[in-house]
Order: C-alpha cells, then structure tokens, then sequence
C-alpha cells in the first residue's frame, strides 16, 4: 500500500518513480530515434545497392562535365564537382552579400519615409511595403524574369542612361578600367577605416579620462572617403570608363549580369527590403518621444539627439529580427534554382540529377546553409551584445 | 434668492456656451490646414511632396491608360488585343480555367469548383468569433476536408479517380496551405514542450531538430521530400508525391510555429505551474488545462505571421513539379499565342495572392484586437 510508509519514505520513493519514469521516458525515445534512423539507413542503402547508384561523396572528384554561367572563379566543364559546387556557393554568396547590401539600405529609406511627417511619402511607403511584403517572392521572381527574357534584342536595347542598356541578355553598365591606383585607393580605404576606428577608440579614452571630447564623425568621414579620393589625384586621377558599345550581336566591354541574376537580386531587394523597412519604423517608434525631449531640454542639437540617444535605442529593438531578416534573404536566394540561376542548389541539383546520388548531394546544400547561417547567426549576436542593455 | 443651479443646469449651460464660441479660425482647420501641416510645413518638406507629385503625374497616368482606358477584356483573341493600345486582361479571360485548375481534367472542373466553394466558406465560418469553439469547429473541418478530398480525388459515388498528380491551380495552392497549417501547428506545439522538457534527451533532440531545420532553405527540404524521401523507404513502399510534399511543409513551418510557442510557453508566470502543481495535476493535464490555453493566445499574433509566411511560400511547391495557381499561370502564359500578355497573367496572379496575404493581415491584427479585449488589466 502507498501511505503504509512513513511520508519520509513515500516522499523517497515518490521522487523516485518520477526520475525513473523520466528516465525510461527519455531512454525509450532515444532507442525509438535510433532505430529510426538505423531503419532509414539501411533501407536507403538497400534501395541504392538495388538501383545500382553508387554511394558516398567520391563523386566530388570526377569531372563535372557542366559548364556554369556565371562564375567568379576560372571554371569550365572539366572541372570537377567540388569545383562546380564551390562555383555555386560563391555566386550564392554573390547575391546574398549584395541583396543583404542593397535591402538594407532601401529597407533603411522605406523604414524613415514611414514616419515621415510628410502625408504623401509616409503613404507612398506604406503601399510599397504592402504590396512587395504581401506577394510571394518566388511570383516576384518569376515576374521579373519574364520581363527581362521579353525585353528586346541588344540590337534595341533599352539605354535609360549613358552607359546602361537593358536587353534580353541581362543588364549591361559602365565601369572603370581597372589600373593599379585602384588597388591604391582600395589600400587608402582599409588605411582610413582603420584610422578612424583607431580614432574613435582614442577619442573614448580620453573623454572616459579627462571629459574633454573630440570630434569624431567628420575627421572618420574625411578620412575614410579623404585617402581614397587623396590616393586618386595622386595617381594622375585616371578616368578612363569601360563603355559596353554593340559589336554584332552582343556588348563588348562593361559588365554583364544576366537575367537569372536581375530578376534574383531585384525580388530578393523588394521583398526583404519590405520586411526591413517595417522593422525599421518599428525601432523609430520604439524610442520613446520623451526621450528626444528630454535631449532638446538639455540643449543638445538635433544631429546630436539623432546619433546618441535616437539610433542606439532604435538599434537595441532593429537588430534581432534583423537578423532573421538577413538570414531569410540568403536562404531565400536559393529561389535560383526556378529560374537557373547557378546558385548552390541549381549547380548542385544538375549534380544530382546527373550522379544520382540525391543523398549527397542534399547533405551538401544543407551543410553549407547551416554553416551560413550559423555564421550570420553567431556574428549578428556579437553585434547585438555591443548594442544590447548592458548589466 | 434663486436656487443655486442644480449640477445638471450648470452643465447644459456650460455646453449650451461651448456651442455659442466662435468656430476655429479658417487657417487652423480644413482641408487648407491639413495640407499645410501634412505636406508643406517645412521648405524640405514642400520640395519633397512636389518632387513626389511630379514623380506621380509622370508614372501613374500612363499606368492607368493601360490599365483601363486602352485594355482588352473581351473579345479573348490575341489579334484584338495586338491592335489595342492597353492592357489584354482577355488573357485572363481565355486562360481563366487552365491558370485556375491547372492540369485536372476540363470536364470535371465543377469539383474543384465546388471544393473551392466549400473551402471558402469553412474559412469564413472559422474567422467568424461566434463559430469559435470546439464543438463547431473540429466537425466544420473534418466535414469539409472530407467532402473536399472526396470531391477532388473522386473514386467513390460515381466520380471518376482523379490523380493528385493531376491537382493544379488554385484547389492544390489551397490544400498545400491548409495542410502546411494543420500539420504544423500540432507538430510545433509538440517540439515548443519538448524544447521546454526538464529532460534534457527530449530537449537536446527538439533543440537540435528545431535548428536544423530553421536554418536551411525550404527549398532543401522540398527536395528532400520530392527526391530523397523514396530513397529511405522499404523497397516497395511508396508514397504519393503530393502527400511527401505537404508532410515536407508541415515539418518545415513546424518548426518555426515551435519557436513562437515557445515564446508564449515562457511567458507564463512560474505561479501557474506550481499552482498547477499543488493541486496535484499531472504534467500533461497542467499542460493541457493551465498552460496551452494561455500560451496559444497570446502566440496567436505570432503563428499569423508564419501562416502568412505559409500562405505566399506555398508557391514553393512548383520547384519540386506541383501545378499550383502560379504554375499554372506561367504555363497558361507560355502559350506562344498570349506570351506577350504575360504581364497581364502575373498581375492578375498577385492580385489574388496579395488579397489573401492582405486579408490575413488585416484579420490578424483584429485578432490582436479581440484578444487583448479580454486582458485589460
């Protein structure tokens, strides 16, 4: 009988049977696990000894025999899988990185217009943020496809501006020739960066020691964009500008994207830049209004009020789904594959639909976004602890 | 001596002397006011709404020319609409059944017309407050996805099989979504408890699942369904690929419905646990009775956003082949005779995924709305 013991004892063996039950709870669900994925296994390898597809990732060191459109890297059909996929990866990160650029900044500008005093932009930005948020991205895409496969023929290709034409083989653009001052001014750039951190640092230390401030945002902003600039007169300030011109039945010279990558990078743009703006005014907003009075009633001046008590308690509230934000954008890029872009997936999705070897081949897209994201995830973290509350 | 004037008087007297003031002076009411606080109240501000107003006359009247003035609704003859100035919403017109059924046979299209129908009115009836409780809504639901199934795949009352690998357009966009959603919402309470479990196996196991599945693509998981799912089963078992996919998106949001779950979970006060606790109620009744209830509604908010999210990313299923409203649309424009009224298609495509996306919204928020009624303390 339970209550025949003294409670002492009915309490011991109370406890007991609850850490045994949870024991064998979580016992018998590893063993359930585990047979599972013992029982997946064999009967995937079964199937495959069955289908005759050979099996592990040896396949990565054949030759690819697939040429990839667009690639950043010396590559062509001889190469092996491994190559071609790690053709795949960058031109993911490719558009991730520029997307992520490109949708932060607009998210930034639709975010600020929405709270914009004035009625007619605030509404402006209200109807895009509705329309691009509330239509599916893979739709977005499609569209924009379609509409650059249908523009015309480089022959009568749209040229809205000197040194861009828009023509069914993708967009075209200007750009400069490259010489070594450009090299110089990428080194004057770094240079300037890192003075100017170097200056911030400096700058809180000794308002930290003695409370004198200094100047900080104009001396960075001169010389982060100042030694470039510096280093370009210096080499002669060249200026020659490579101008796409019709040769025949296609450009020469400029920069080619094709339509895949077009159409990828504008949808991925309008549809994230959407959900950025919307976090955007959600941070503006957050920051209570008696927090920039009580600024002015200290007398600080409004650039002031904007940079030291607006945007650090607005970041506090943007920068977590932020993140998210930045983490769907790369994960959403993987869209190419409807429409080819050679990202990773469409790369590695000819990989499998020539090797057969689908197993693999999806452990290898799903182990680099895991690697991504965690990546963005552990970096967006640090951030977030520098913006974060501190104690 | 008069009476001193009751409350009551002093009161009409004193609204009577309110309605005698004189009116606001012109400038600081109307429309005049209004414009010059909204758009011209500063000299940046003025610059910028006629800059806009510029940018406006020059987009948006050519717009609506050919949107309505110069368009083609009918006669559906690509010849017509080559002569017309405007839109060819006639693509529309001819294409309507193909971009709306898909691939299901043109004879049978009164059942997924029907199916449509009935679906629409389940989930009317479910967004209507009176129709929420569990007596209503659960035989709603079963009734009518039992009618829809029966009437899609036919097989019994003299309706004729049809393969769901015939599914297309709109009844497909729309099954993929309710499974997605039904699937998921069980599956994301079941990993938010086990994320929550004080053993740490259950945990590990959900923690693990949870991530690995929110930081890869659906994309991936699509194929995994599509492709590798078959690979894993006993020789000679087979699954139809539309229910591999719907299963395969039912994991997928699942996962992202458990971390917002898991957030109402947490926001339950310890009080509630230990109340629940010392009256002796297992862990599965506290969780049914104490805890789900409150954490569920105030999550509400949160799952709309995912269900929405569910909703635009059903088109996803296209990639692995579905037919859905999208890609029955791009394959009804296909046609060499309409490809150059693609535009028209795609429009008219994202008109009916934003009015849901947008319904869903708006609903959502008049949620928030209901529930917070019951929380003003």
């Amino acid at each position: 009988m339970a209550h025949d013991g003294p409670p002492r004892q009915a309490l011991a063996a109370a406890l007991g049977s609850l850490v045994v039950r949870s024991l064998a709870v979580q016992v018998a669900t590893a063993v359930v696990v585990a047979a599972l994925v013992y029982l997946l296994v064999s009967n995937a390898a079964e199937n495959l000894v069955r289908q005759g597809i050979a099996s592990g990732f040896g396949f990565l060191r054949h030759e690819a025999g697939y040429d990839v459109g667009e690639t950043w890297i010396q590559h062509s059909a001889r190469n092996t899988y491994a190559h071609t996929l790690f053709v795949g990866f960058l031109n993911t990160l490719y558009v991730s990185v520029l997307g992520i650029a490109f949708a932060t900044l607009l998210g930034i500008v639709v975010g600020v217009a929405r709270v914009s005093r004035n009625w007619l932009i605030a509404r402006l930005s209200a109807v895009y943020v509705e329309v691009f948020r509330n239509t599916p991205l893979l739709l977005q895409i499609v569209f924009w496809y379609t509409v650059m496969r249908q523009l015309p023929p480089p022959r009568q290709a749209l040229h809205p501006f000197e040194g861009v034409f828009l023509s069914n083989r993708g967009l075209v653009h200007a750009i400069p020739v490259w010489t070594p001052v450009h090299g110089w001014m990428l080194a004057a750039l770094l240079v300037g960066v890192g003075a100017s951190l170097a200056l911030g640092y400096w700058s809180r230390r000794r308002r930290e020691a003695t409370g004198a401030s200094t100047p900080v945002l104009w001396p960075s902003l001169a010389l982060v964009l100042g030694l470039p600039v510096g280093a370009w007169l210096l080499g002669g300030a060249p200026s020659a500008v490579d101008l796409p011109a019709l040769r025949g039945f296609n450009f020469r010279g400029g920069a080619t994207h094709s339509p895949e990558f077009v159409a990828l990078l504008t949808s991925l743009v309008a549809y994230i830049s959407a959900f950025i703006g919307e976090i955007v005014r959600a941070g503006i907003q957050a920051v209570a209004i008696g927090q920039r009075e009580a600024a002015r009633s200290l007398g600080l001046r409004e650039g002031l009020i904007l940079r030291l008590i607006v945007i650090p308690q607005a970041l506090r509230v943007i920068v977590p789904p932020l993140t998210s934000q930045y983490l769907n954008l790369v994960k959403d890029s993987s869209l190419a594959v409807w429409i080819g872009y050679p990202d990773l997936v469409s790369v590695a999705n000819t990989a499998i639909n020539q090797t057969g070897q689908a197993v693999e081949g999806i452990v290898i897209m799903m182990t680099v976004y895991l690697t991504i994201s965690l990546s963005i995830s552990l970096f967006m973290n640090w951030y977030n602890s520098r913006v974060a509350l501190r104690g | 001596m008069p009476a001193a004037p009751s409350p009551a008087a002093a009161l009409a007297e004193r609204r009577a002397r309110a309605r005698a003031a004189l009116p606001p002076p012109v400038e600081r009411v109307g429309a005049l006011r209004w414009m010059r606080d909204n758009l011209f109240s500063s000299l940046a501000n003025t610059l910028l709404t006629l800059l806009t107003v510029a940018a406006l006359a020059l987009v948006v009247p050519p717009i609506l020319m050919w949107a309505f003035v110069g368009s083609v609704w009918y006669p559906p003859d690509p010849e017509v609409c080559r002569a017309a100035t405007g839109a060819c919403w006639a693509v529309i017109v001819e294409k309507h059944r193909v971009m709306f059924f898909g691939l299901y046979p043109y004879a049978e299209h009164w059942r997924p017309f029907l199916a449509v129908i009935l679906y629409v009115v389940a989930v009317a009836l479910t967004c209507w407050r009176r129709c929420w409780s569990w007596q209503v809504l659960v035989p709603l639901w079963a009734a009518s996805l039992a009618a829809i199934v029966v009437l899609m795949l036919g097989g019994i009352f003299g309706l004729t099989v049809i393969d769901t690998g015939q599914w297309g357009g709109v009844p497909l966009t729309m099954v993929v979504f309710t499974a997605t959603v039904t699937l998921g919402l069980p599956l994301g309470v079941v990993l938010a408890l086990g994320r929550r479990s004080e053993m740490p196996v259950i945990r590990l196991l959900s923690v693990l699942f949870i991530e690995f599945i929110r930081a890869v693509p659906l994309v991936t998981i699509l194929f995994c369904a599509a492709v590798v799912f078959p690979l894993f089963l006993p020789p000679g078992w087979n699954v139809d690929k539309m229910v591999r996919v719907l299963i395969g998106m039912g994991i997928f949001y699942g996962c992202y419905f458990a971390e917002v779950i898991r957030g109402g979970l947490q926001a339950i006060p310890r009080g509630q646990y230990e109340a629940a606790a010392s009256l002796g109620l297992s862990y599965w009744r506290t969780t049914r009775k104490i805890i789900l209830p409150q954490a569920l509604r105030i999550v509400i908010p949160g799952l709309m956003n995912h269900i929405i999210s569910a909703f635009k990313n059903s088109t996803l299923v296209i990639i692995v082949g579905l037919f859905d409203l999208l890609n029955a649309t791009g394959a009804a424009v296909a046609d060499p005779l309409w490809i150059r009224y693609y535009t028209e298609g795609y429009l008219f495509v994202a008109a009916v995924y934003f009015v849901g996306a947008f319904a869903l919204s708006k609903y959502s928020q008049q949620l928030e709305r209901w529930l917070a009624e019951g929380r003003r303390y």
